[in-house]
């Protein structure tokens, strides 16, 4: 984290605002304060060492123009983080999910889902994250996160999220 | 020229659209007449039990092969209570003045027996203003579960005669049941009659499944779930439900599977490294071998029903188009060429036709062309319209048609190759990803 700027950080404090997909690995709903005399409480949203840290301060994914898996530069600065994260929290491993929005064809839109996970697990290993810990999936455009159909939804819903799990990779 | 041969040529040259004219059975030629498709008038009294108890059955039966006829949008029912005829025995002879003077132009009847849990269905068809039975009678057997299918073996039987075509009645459709709101879909693997009757549930809404297709036989089909977390296609077997997965490398999605003509062959997509190519496996061997090499997307393969080419599509020219290639790999043909994104291409069962999805402006369309890429005429326009599937007889194309907004919901609709007869099939509840089974035997 001592390499982010203040910017970065900021700019990844805001992608990652409402960025939670409905409790699906770990739980998004736990107290997000410090303990009683200001400690910081383990596994909370200020653990710097938790998976909601890496949710939610870190920002665990990306965002995609239409019909593209090329990484724009707020989506670099994300990955930077996850992979400063990853590297220090060694115990996780991680499967990066590829997604679509609606506008597109299923098939075409699982294998464009494929792409864009796969373009950021190509950058988090640029990154020096190990290629071992990384698994991708693409859901295409079957897991959409907003539900209106129009480009406010769109935007957020072609994505690739970052999704921690516990243990070596299987 | 009789009422109905003149009509039959009419309908039978709509249907035909520029394929030349061909010759039918007897003495019935082909007119090329441009013109208004008026639904051909029948009568259909309902078909007369002939033991005991079988009275329901007989009109349940008379019901589902007026549907049928009707849903096709060529032909239309002369209600029975305009009938001025009675039909009290399947063998007396039939009345023509009577069905004449309500201009009923063929009259269809019928004959129903059942003993124990089977039932036979016999029928005759009458082209009214000629006065003369076109074709012999016929009579099918089977279960009495299973009486809706004589119902449409009786139609399809009659739709033949009447159009020169192919029948599809008596065919099924596997497709995708959806529950739930737009972003916690649950689905699962339905199969039902093709008028939506007899649906049954193959697997449960544990896992996201996607795509079914049904073998050349009808007897298995191939489909994409999330059952270990990633997709990957299984076969399952219709009667038993006993499904297998086909075994694919470690770190690979695979999906979009189809059915070559042998029933032995799976061609299907395979995702390694953000590149989607298309590959054929050996169903028992499970041995594939890709059969594309580029590092673009090439997914949604379709075999000819010679078994000879594959149709399939790909953004190697930077956005979705339709490509051929040979059944074995080799250099692909681009076949469409026009404006917007063309997918999810489907030969249709006569060969003729390849049926396919275009994205353009905004909306998504239903379309056909001829093989090499010419004559392609868009059949529907919506929202999200895409993956059609033929009828067994090429003339009707099934496909998923999605709201949209935040209630978006799919549903099959059905739509004649010509752009008519539109509508919405009928499916218990939310449904997507229609595949078309052959004709039953």
């Amino acid at each position: 984290m001592k390499h982010m700027t203040r910017a970065a950080l900021t700019l990844m404090a805001v992608l990652a605002v409402a960025a939670c997909d409905k409790g699906r690995r770990f739980d998004n709903n736990v107290n997000l304060g410090a303990g009683a005399n200001g400690a910081v409480v383990p596994g909370s949203a200020n653990d710097p060492a938790s998976p909601l840290y890496f949710q939610q301060s870190v920002g665990d994914r990306v965002l995609f123009a239409v019909d593209q898996h090329t990484l724009s530069d707020s989506a670099r600065a994300v990955l930077n983080a996850q992979a400063q994260w990853l590297m220090t929290n060694a115990d996780y491993t991680a499967v990066i999910e590829g997604h679509a929005d609606e506008q597109g064809t299923r098939e075409y839109n699982l294998a464009l889902g494929g792409r864009r996970a796969n373009a950021v697990r190509e950058y988090l290993i640029t990154q020096g994250v190990s290629a071992a810990r990384l698994k991708t999936v693409s859901y295409g455009k079957e897991r959409p996160i907003e539900i209106c159909s129009v480009e406010s939804c769109y935007e957020k819903n072609r994505r690739a999220v970052t999704v921690l799990a516990a243990g070596a990779i299987s | 020229m009789t009422h109905l041969t003149r009509l039959i040529a009419v309908l039978a040259t709509a249907m035909a659209f520029a394929v030349p004219a061909t010759a039918q059975d007897g003495p019935l030629r082909i007119e090329i007449t441009e013109g208004v498709i008026e639904p051909l008038p029948f009568a259909i009294p309902n078909f007369v039990p002939e033991s005991g108890g079988a009275g329901e059955l007989a009109a349940n039966i008379t019901r589902v092969v007026s549907e049928d006829l009707t849903g096709t949008g060529l032909f239309r029912e002369i209600p029975q209570s305009a009938h001025i005829g009675s039909v009290t025995s399947f063998s007396s002879p039939v009345q023509y003045a009577d069905w004449k003077a309500i201009n009923a132009q063929a009259l269809i009847t019928g004959g129903v027996t059942v003993q124990g849990d089977r039932v036979t269905v016999k029928f005759r068809l009458y082209d009214v203003f000629s006065g003369q039975e076109m074709g012999d009678g016929l009579q099918f057997s089977g279960t009495t579960a299973g009486w809706r299918r004589m119902a449409h073996k009786v139609a399809d039987t009659v739709y033949s005669r009447i159009t020169g075509e192919g029948p599809y009645f008596d065919s099924r459709v596997v497709y995708v049941s959806e529950t739930g709101p737009k972003d916690d879909r649950r689905k699962r693997l339905a199969i039902m009659d093709y008028d939506g009757a007899n649906t049954q549930y193959l697997t449960d809404s544990s896992s996201i499944v996607l795509a079914p297709r049904f073998s050349p036989t009808g007897d298995r089909v191939l489909y994409t779930s999330y059952e270990t977390g990633f997709p990957k296609i299984y076969v399952l077997d219709v009667a038993s439900v006993g499904r297998r997965t086909l075994t694919t490398p470690e770190g690979t999605m695979s999906f979009a599977p189809r059915f070559a003509p042998n029933g032995q062959t799976v061609v299907y997509s395979l995702s390694q490294g953000g590149n989607t190519d298309i590959y054929a496996m050996d169903i028992n061997s499970g041995q594939s071998v890709q059969l594309t090499t580029a590092p673009s997307i090439e997914t949604a393969p379709s075999f000819s029903p010679d078994g000879s080419q594959i149709v399939f599509e790909s953004d190697r020219s930077g956005s979705q188009q339709l490509y051929v290639m040979p059944a074995g790999g080799g250099e692909p043909r681009r076949i469409s060429f026009g404006q917007g994104r063309y997918g999810t291409p489907v030969w249709s069962p006569r060969g003729d036709l390849i049926a396919f999805t275009k994205q353009s402006k905004g909306r998504f369309h239903i379309g056909v062309m001829r093989t090499d890429g010419s004559e392609e005429r868009l059949l529907t326009a919506s929202f999200l319209d895409e993956g059609p599937t033929w009828s067994p007889n090429g003339r009707v194309i099934m496909f998923t048609r999605e709201t949209q907004g935040e209630q978006g919901s799919a549903s099959l609709y059905s739509v004649d190759i010509s752009g008519r007869n539109l509508k919405k099939v009928r499916t218990e509840g939310a449904a997507s990803d229609p595949s078309w089974s052959p004709l039953q035997n």
